[in-house]
């Protein structure tokens, strides 16, 4: 089966790194799904949950993350990933998350709501 | 115990005590620059698919956009000089205000105002000693800076940059920072950031590529949008790796001075412990010779009474 390669880097590491045959991202146009062989992109993302399904030596599975903001960019079965913030679901604290969410809506705090609730929707795979 | 061997000892310990802190400050440096350099080199994914990002834009289409204009007249330009909080680190941070002074000449010398933004408590207190304009200035996190730093810093400099300039804005944005290089090299460079020279970029690229071509690219939503929001994370990236390596820089400086200091000390404490010897044995002798004057003197006496 036909697959790509995905870098998912945030602005000070590298998230994540393998092989997948099928990444949903969120652009600012709506949820965007890239297969091998798709056509050159770049897009904006909008601050979400991206779902990876990884596929080859990665194993099969699918890896979620919290994207806050950034790129995409596919191009030679290439695909990239670029975030200021990124969070893989598994090292995402719900506890954390979720007093934060409270905290930023007694608070009125549209962004860091908005964080939290990206945050808490990665965790829980509901987009 | 004479008077010139206590001061001799006295100065040893003092020597001594000093050596301890600046042996350990070169240890704290070592392990920081290692640290900092992981920081660079975990950084760098981001800023070359950035910088791939950006090119792929500049070749798949030919949108304008003021970030990557040059204006005819330029009639200011904003400096951003990072310098570091501390000192204790050789001529790391007069080298570098030496670097943006010639950059202010120059500019001046080309008809431009110069806007001052500075990092750090170093380059503050040499321009606000001078009573000269800074527009804005940061401090307190130049040791280990973060995204959300470089964030802070490029927001008000994006602003300017984009403001027309009969306004207040700039139309230029020049960089003047420490390249990390080596463990033992570290040069001030001076840099244009904006307007971004897309040629420039993309020569970087294609050096990073062997020369392969890019594809033709579809843009989601569309050019304008994604260059819109591509610029500005290009410049914070930019400004992240440039505090980075100035970080690194700082704690590479402060290592080799620390180094110098520690070997002087050893050199100290060596021809002091010389000089305490020689005034013991200087001591002693004089002690024997007042001995054997006094047991003479003593058996003349007796010699002369019988």
């Amino acid at each position: 089966m036909a697959e790509l390669h995905v870098e998912l880097v945030a602005a000070d590491r590298q998230v994540w790194s393998g092989k997948a045959s099928l990444v949903v991202a969120r652009t600012s146009s709506g949820d965007i799904g890239v297969m091998p062989g798709h056509q050159p992109l770049l897009g904006v993302l909008q601050s979400g949950p991206v779902t990876i399904r990884t596929t080859g030596e990665s194993g099969d599975g699918t890896v979620v993350a919290a994207v806050h903001g950034g790129f995409i960019s596919f191009a030679d079965n290439k695909l990239s990933l670029l975030a200021e913030v990124a969070e893989l679901s598994d090292e995402i604290d719900v506890q954390r998350a979720e007093r934060a969410l409270e905290r930023a809506k007694s608070e009125a705090d549209a962004a860091a709501e908005r964080r939290a609730d990206v945050r808490l929707r990665a965790v829980t795979g509901v987009h | 115990m004479g008077a010139k061997l206590r001061v001799y000892k006295r100065r040893i310990r003092s020597v001594t005590a000093t050596k301890k802190i600046t042996k350990a400050m070169e240890m704290i440096a070592a392990s920081r620059v290692v640290k900092a350099q992981r920081q660079v080199a975990a950084s760098t994914p981001y800023a070359s698919e950035l910088t791939r990002a950006v090119t792929a834009v500049a070749t798949g289409s030919n949108t304008q956009h003021p970030l990557t204009t040059e204006v005819e007249k330029p009639s200011r330009a904003a400096l951003l000089l990072i310098t570091s909080d501390r000192g204790l680190a050789g001529g790391y941070s007069s080298n570098v205000i030496k670097a943006a002074e010639q950059l202010t000449e120059r500019l001046k010398a080309e008809g431009k105002e110069v806007d001052a933004y500075i990092v750090g408590r170093k380059g503050v207190s040499y321009y606000s000693f001078r009573e000269r304009k800074v527009v804005e200035s940061w401090t307190g996190f130049t040791d280990n800076p973060t995204y959300a730093d470089a964030k802070a810093i490029a927001a008000p400099l994006i602003d300017a940059v984009q403001q027309d300039t009969a306004e207040g804005g700039v139309d230029e944005l020049h960089i003047v920072t420490t390249e990390f290089i080596s463990m033992m090299t570290q040069t001030a460079i001076d840099d244009r950031l904006l307007p971004l020279s897309l040629d420039k970029a993309a020569e970087e690229s294609a050096e990073a590529s062997k020369g392969e071509i890019l594809p033709l690219f579809d843009f989601e939503p569309s050019a304008e949008d994604v260059l819109d929001a591509l610029l500005p994370r290009y410049v914070e990236s930019r400004i992240y790796n440039a505090l980075l390596q100035a970080a690194a820089s700082k704690h590479a400086a402060t290592r080799r001075a620390m180094k110098s200091a520690t070997d002087n000390a050893e050199d100290l404490i060596k021809s002091l412990s010389r000089l305490a010897n020689a005034a013991r044995q200087a001591e002693i002798t004089q002690e024997i010779s007042e001995i054997v004057g006094g047991a003479s003197a003593l058996a003349d006496a007796t010699a002369g009474s019988d």
